[in-house]
């Protein structure tokens, strides 16, 4: 599943090589903010499962998502600058809205885990982080609307650039978006499945250690447990 | 005609506290009216039980259900009727007295004459106009005991309510937060012999769990003693 | 609902006016942030979206101020369980913080404003006080319930004046954004120009958006 899903990402790119290596980081750089985008928008909302259901599983996607978003996040920003350098011949520039949204965005996100460290009781550590959880996801469009219509003078819509070039343009950017969506959802079952393993093996190591009480959780940490 | 429900009901209450226990499997049975006394040494899980019943906690385990309502769902509808007294008096400092007991009045739809009554019950009508920090822990005791009565609850929960209290005041404050009333009462208490005097109902927690549950009246004051040992 | 709305609020402006903690400190803030503007931009007088700029970014940073004060007294005094063990709608405890904040913050800008207008303001601020009046309520009601959310987030734990800036900066970048560029045309050098609605829209959705997430989020802060 994984490796499918970076073949899709990294296969169709090179269709269009002869555009240059600037279109290039293009089908990496605009799925991966849109796919975190929405993975925010995700986190925020099994966050709010979580608050009506006061199941843990729902605060472990919760935090998942939101995880794999920011890591996405963080490429954003890196594509994006090398596209800004390659581009405009800046590292940084505040023009492009997608790049200075994802900045607000990721320095938000990144107060997460401060956040929930700074929680001992696992209780609320899992609810507070969920109030933020769905602040945060409705917080992402709006931030982005702004900024858009903040910097719509200078820089040229992305929209335009997919739908009015030629259909190859189309289509790879749409197996560029899917390719991307997978590799989101295969990073979060991964990290998922690795958390529940570990909880697991805690859980048989406490009952070989004869300790019994079950109430009893390791540590502190920023992490839900299950 | 059906037997009244319980004024408390706990099966297998526990509540956790970041990687602890705080209180596992307590089961006890209180009936309205009466009056139940803890007994435990510090740590042990007085105040987390009292907080528990004051639905300020939502239990972690068990069933806990107070004056007929299951916790936490229920907590909304019998807050009105519970009156807690804690460690700390929930007065604001730089406020007086009367305006404390004002403002308290006003979250529980007391009448504002009742701020009156209360203050004169406590003996504190002629220091009400004070702000809190300028007055001693006896008498910011008194204020928050008239807080915890000022809506004349049907439950009183008092994590050791004659603190700081010299004699007088104690006598004084004695028929709002005594026996009697028709009141349920729960009490901590570390003085043996005074907390079964007033007591229908013994528990003895040790480490969050229930050591000692028995009638008052067949508990000694040295197994009170064992607890602490 | 209404009458513990006003028991609370009545509360709250009574102990900032018996301490003085927050409103004094936010003004004397502003002034000193003003004076410090002056020196750091080597300018006497500013105009347009430069004055805009100044202006808004240091109501946020005395916004902030009150933010993290807000749950204090609270917290350290035991007020959040006097308050839950009342048999009341417990979002009432949002709604009269955030409105409390906002009358602060209303305070500040009575004082922070003219002096603005006195140290660093080119234009006179008479030529469009009802429009930049109808920016600042809608901006501080954003700035009142995005801090009340956020104070309410951060008093529980254990860095809370990290936390809240922190947080706080980053949710209210669009209301400083809009507030800004609303702000712009109102001090252009050559007379007022008018307000840009599509800006205004854009606080009034903020607001509502936020108040609503509040609304329906800020119980689960609150329970144990």
């Amino acid at each position: 599943m994984l490796t499918g899903a970076f073949a899709l990402v990294f296969f169709y790119a090179p269709l269009d090589a002869d555009q240059g290596f600037i279109q290039k980081i293009f089908y990496v750089h605009v799925p991966m903010a849109l796919v975190a985008l929405v993975g925010f928008m995700a986190g925020g909302v099994l966050a709010a499962l979580h608050l009506r259901t006061r199941e843990t599983k729902w605060d472990m996607r919760s935090y998942v998502t939101i995880h794999v978003s920011v890591i996405l996040a963080v490429g954003v920003l890196v594509t994006g600058s090398i596209w800004a350098r390659a581009s405009w011949g800046h590292w940084w520039i505040w023009d492009e809205p997608m790049l200075v949204s994802f900045l607000i965005v990721f320095l938000l996100y990144a107060t997460y885990w401060p956040l929930r460290f700074s929680i001992e009781d696992k209780d609320r550590q899992s609810r507070y982080a969920s109030v933020f959880a769905i602040v945060a996801g409705a917080f992402v469009p709006l931030n982005f609307t702004a900024v858009r219509m903040a910097e719509s003078f200078t820089h040229p819509e992305t929209g335009t650039m997919t739908t009015s070039g030629p259909a190859s343009v189309t289509l790879t950017f749409l197996a560029s978006l899917l390719g991307m969506t997978l590799l989101f959802v295969t990073l979060c079952k991964y990290e998922m499945a690795s958390k529940n393993a570990t909880f697991r093996l805690r859980a048989l190591r406490r009952r070989l250690a004869g300790d019994d009480d079950e109430l009893a959780l390791p540590g502190r940490s920023a992490a839900p447990q299950l | 005609m059906s037997t009244p429900a319980p004024a408390l009901a706990l099966r297998g209450a526990g509540r956790r506290y970041g990687d602890r226990a705080a209180l596992r499997d307590v089961t006890l049975q209180l009936e309205a009216g009466r009056t139940l006394v803890v007994f435990g040494p510090n740590g042990a899980g007085k105040t987390t039980l009292l907080r528990m019943l004051a639905t300020l906690l939502r239990p972690h385990a068990g069933e806990v259900r107070v004056l007929g309502h299951a916790l936490p769902d229920g907590g909304w509808a019998v807050r009105g009727r519970i009156g807690f007294l804690g460690h700390e008096p929930l007065l604001y400092r730089e406020l007086s007295g009367r305006e404390n007991l004002r403002f308290h009045a006003r979250l529980h739809r007391v009448a504002p004459r009742r701020v009156g009554e209360a203050l004169d019950a406590v003996g504190m009508a002629a220091r009400a106009d004070d702000p809190v920090a300028e007055l001693s822990r006896g008498m910011v005791q008194r204020l928050a005991i008239a807080r915890a009565v000022l809506h004349e609850p049907d439950l009183l929960l008092l994590d050791e309510p004659l603190a700081n209290l010299d004699p007088a005041a104690a006598a004084r404050v004695a028929p709002l937060i005594g026996p009697g009333g028709g009141r349920t009462r729960v009490v901590t208490s570390h003085d043996p012999a005074g907390g079964l005097a007033g007591a229908d109902l013994a528990l003895g927690l040790k480490g969050g769990r229930v050591a000692l549950l028995a009638p008052a009246g067949q508990v000694g004051p040295e197994q009170i003693g064992e607890l602490y040992a | 609902m209404r009458t513990t709305v006003a028991a609370l609020l009545s509360k709250e402006l009574t102990l900032e006016w018996r301490t003085r903690e927050s409103v004094p400190a936010m003004v004397l803030f502003s002034i000193a942030t003003y004076v410090v503007f002056h020196f750091g931009l080597d300018r006497d007088r500013i105009t347009g979206d430069l004055a805009a700029g100044v202006l808004w970014v240091t109501l946020l940073f005395a916004a902030i101020l009150g933010v993290n004060r807000l749950f204090v007294a609270e917290h350290e005094q035991g007020g959040f369980d006097a308050f839950l063990l009342a048999p009341v709608d417990r979002t009432a405890l949002l709604v009269a913080k955030a409105a409390a904040l906002f009358v602060f913050l209303c305070l500040v800008e009575l004082v922070a404003v003219p002096a603005f207008a006195l140290l660093l303001l080119g234009p006179p601020l008479a030529q469009a006080l009802p429009q930049l009046v109808l920016v600042l309520v809608l901006a501080d009601a954003g700035i009142a319930v995005v801090g009340t959310l956020v104070a309410g987030l951060a008093i529980q734990t254990r860095a809370r004046d990290l936390i809240v800036p922190l947080l706080a900066l980053p949710l209210l970048v669009p209301v400083l954004l809009a507030a800004a560029r609303c702000a712009t045309p109102l001090f252009a050098g050559g007379g007022a120009r008018p307000l840009p609605g599509d800006w205004l829209a854009v606080l009034a959705i903020y607001d509502l958006l936020f108040a609503l997430i509040a609304y329906a989020i800020f119980d689960f802060l609150l329970e144990d």
